[in-house]
């Protein structure tokens, strides 16, 4: 048996579900005794069969990838119930595996497979789908790249219709369900249950889900941004949510203007203040990015012509 | 002066992990430590949190990177992406040299996040020292490789661990990150001298080396980094700067935390096997 025909044969015993007892299957896909199929290729020891030294990895493997989720998505966790959750991730997991070498990316896949499994979702699955983009929006603001910021002084040259550029990190979510608030009260309740039981904490995520639960579907606009490394879920109109939309599409700023307001019967000058109050907020929370090389619009604040 | 060739930072001494739950304290009270290892995946991002600690970090110490995800001995070639991106986090962390491990984790772009161990048998040696050659060349910063800890052996292996480390180090003329805790975990799973295994690899080659400890089960011992080092370990340790002489030393604890200064005490106690070494030398 090569190197090859090893790897292959390992990462597929590896990577298959455990039994309900957290043990490895004692047979393989095909059907075959897992026994057999580990003595093939792996000695036993004294104390250990070959069966149980692959075991350990396969229960490793399992142990390893199920905390990483759990860890990502605490927020859909408590939608769905602990149970439900761990079994919504192996089936996930079986489906679609790590592809990246790194674990930050193992739920980046989540919310499209869900779409087609809505049954693990039932009967929240629009809250539990909402939860779960703004959980991976929540990944993506933490470490996306930042560039260095529009300052006041980046002043605009010569055309009169420029084009802004959001922060890579900032996140544009559009959801019907108010899980911003239910998961910063999940994550109180996390919190809390490491000075109080967890029969308290469970109590508590499950009042605050019902609370949401119970509201009435409706379209809410957040920003999933960072502050000094921080994470923030700001809500915003619609209007200023189509124009940022808008904006992160590359459109010119009169046409995310134009965007924004469409089908609104709104005064020339009440919209000069409204967009310039969105300017004046977002600008100080650091969501526009100064001009590079590449951009044609601006003058830097070093008076360097872009 | 190095201790051998591969060791040019005799002077690293004793280094510790550089882990969440103790950035506060550091970048608070910036207490001497002579330098920090970090693991590379952790840091190979865009921005955000860890970037911006990191970047406070290196502006007091030295950081070495290890990896955990290279992979040296899986089928497919490097990724370029991540080669990319390690190399990027090399330019900013300066990194003298860089490790990862001896093992495989994944097959054609599937991966199990684990240290999964190697055949070992000549073909395997020949294709990971290819790949270990074409990383170096990629990233133009020295490699030094470490061996696993282990659960499982196979029929189709033609020599011993250390034999293999030796054979795959050679070829691809590259350094050993010699972990004698995993020598010493390894050791009581398959039923070796772990003794045998440090005087068997090429002391000339040895870069570094990590110490840590581990949890014993029924059956088996698990490298689960989240205990002191034992004294067997520290006996594989005095006995392997015995024969490397001066090498840079790094304590791995990487679950159950405790306090920094608990880390770090634990770390310096190889400060001593260094001085009674320069004793009886």
């Amino acid at each position: 048996m090569n190197l090859l025909e090893i790897q292959h044969r390992m990462l597929d015993a590896v990577m298959q579900p455990l039994t309900n007892d957290e043990q490895m299957q004692p047979h393989n896909r095909d059907g075959r005794s897992m026994h057999d199929v580990a003595a093939e290729f792996i000695k036993p020891n004294d104390r250990l069969s070959s069966f149980e030294r692959l075991e350990i990895y396969n229960r490793q493997y399992w142990f390893r990838v199920l905390a990483s989720l759990d860890e990502d998505f605490r927020g859909l966790r408590a939608i769905i119930g602990p149970r439900r959750f761990e079994a919504l991730c192996k089936a996930y997991l079986i489906e679609c595996p790590s592809e990246s070498f790194t674990l930050r990316n193992l739920g980046s896949r989540l919310e499209w497979w869900l779409r087609s499994h809505p049954e693990h979702l039932q009967p929240r699955a629009g809250l539990a789908l909402d939860m779960v983009r703004l959980e991976w929006a929540e990944i993506e603001a933490f470490d996306g790249a930042a560039e260095p910021v529009l300052v006041p002084g980046d002043v605009l040259a010569s055309d009169p219709d420029p084009r802004f550029r959001l922060q890579p990190y900032v996140q544009l979510l559009s959801v019907h369900y108010a899980v911003d608030d239910l998961l910063v009260a999940v994550r109180k309740d996390d919190s809390d249950s490491e000075m109080a039981s967890n029969a308290v904490s469970e109590h508590g995520k499950r009042t605050h889900l019902r609370k949401v639960a119970r509201q009435k579907p409706q379209a809410i606009f957040l920003v999933v941004h960072r502050v000094d490394d921080s994470i923030y879920f700001k809500r915003i109109e619609s209007e200023a949510f189509k124009f940022l939309k808008a904006l992160r599409e590359g459109k010119s700023l009169s046409v995310a203007v134009m965007q924004a307001f469409e089908g609104r019967d709104i005064q020339e000058n009440k919209l000069l203040t409204t967009v310039q109050g969105w300017f004046e907020n977002w600008s100080s929370l650091g969501w526009f990015c100064a001009p590079n090389s590449t951009d044609q619009d601006f003058i830097s604040a070093s008076g360097r012509q872009s | 002066m190095p201790a051998n060739p591969f060791n040019g930072f005799t002077d690293f001494g004793v280094g510790i992990g550089l882990r969440v739950p103790h950035y506060r304290h550091i970048l608070a009270e910036k207490p001497v430590v002579s330098w920090f290892e970090i693991i590379s995946e952790n840091y190979m991002l865009d921005g955000g949190r860890p970037l911006h600690v990191l970047d406070q970090i290196l502006d007091r110490y030295r950081v070495v990177q290890h990896g955990v995800s290279m992979y040296f001995g899986s089928p497919e070639p490097p990724n370029r992406e991540h080669l990319k991106k390690l190399k990027t986090l090399g330019k900013r962390t300066q990194t003298p040299w860089l490790t990862d491990h001896l093992c495989w984790g994944s097959v054609d772009g599937t991966y199990s996040h684990d240290l999964l161990p190697m055949p070992y048998t000549f073909e395997a040696a020949r294709h990971t020292a290819q790949k270990i050659r074409e990383v170096r060349d990629f990233l133009e910063i020295p490699i030094a490789v470490e061996n696993v800890s282990s659960y499982a052996e196979f029929h189709v292996s033609e020599m011993t661990e250390w034999q293999f480390l030796t054979e795959v180090v050679e070829l691809a003329d590259c350094g050993i990150l010699l972990d004698v805790n995993n020598i010493y975990v390894s050791s009581r799973n398959h039923n070796f001298n772990p003794l045998d295994y440090v005087n068997g690899v090429p002391a000339e080659r040895v870069a570094q080396i990590h110490i840590a400890g581990h949890s014993k089960f029924e059956k088996y011992i698990l490298d689960t980094h989240d205990h002191p080092v034992i004294d067997p370990v520290w006996k594989l340790y005095s006995r392997a700067i015995e024969r490397a002489g001066r090498t840079a030393t790094l304590l791995e604890w990487d679950d159950k935390i405790p306090s920094f200064e608990e880390v770090h005490n634990e770390a310096l106690k190889a400060n001593q096997f260094v001085a009674d070494m320069a004793v009886t030398s």
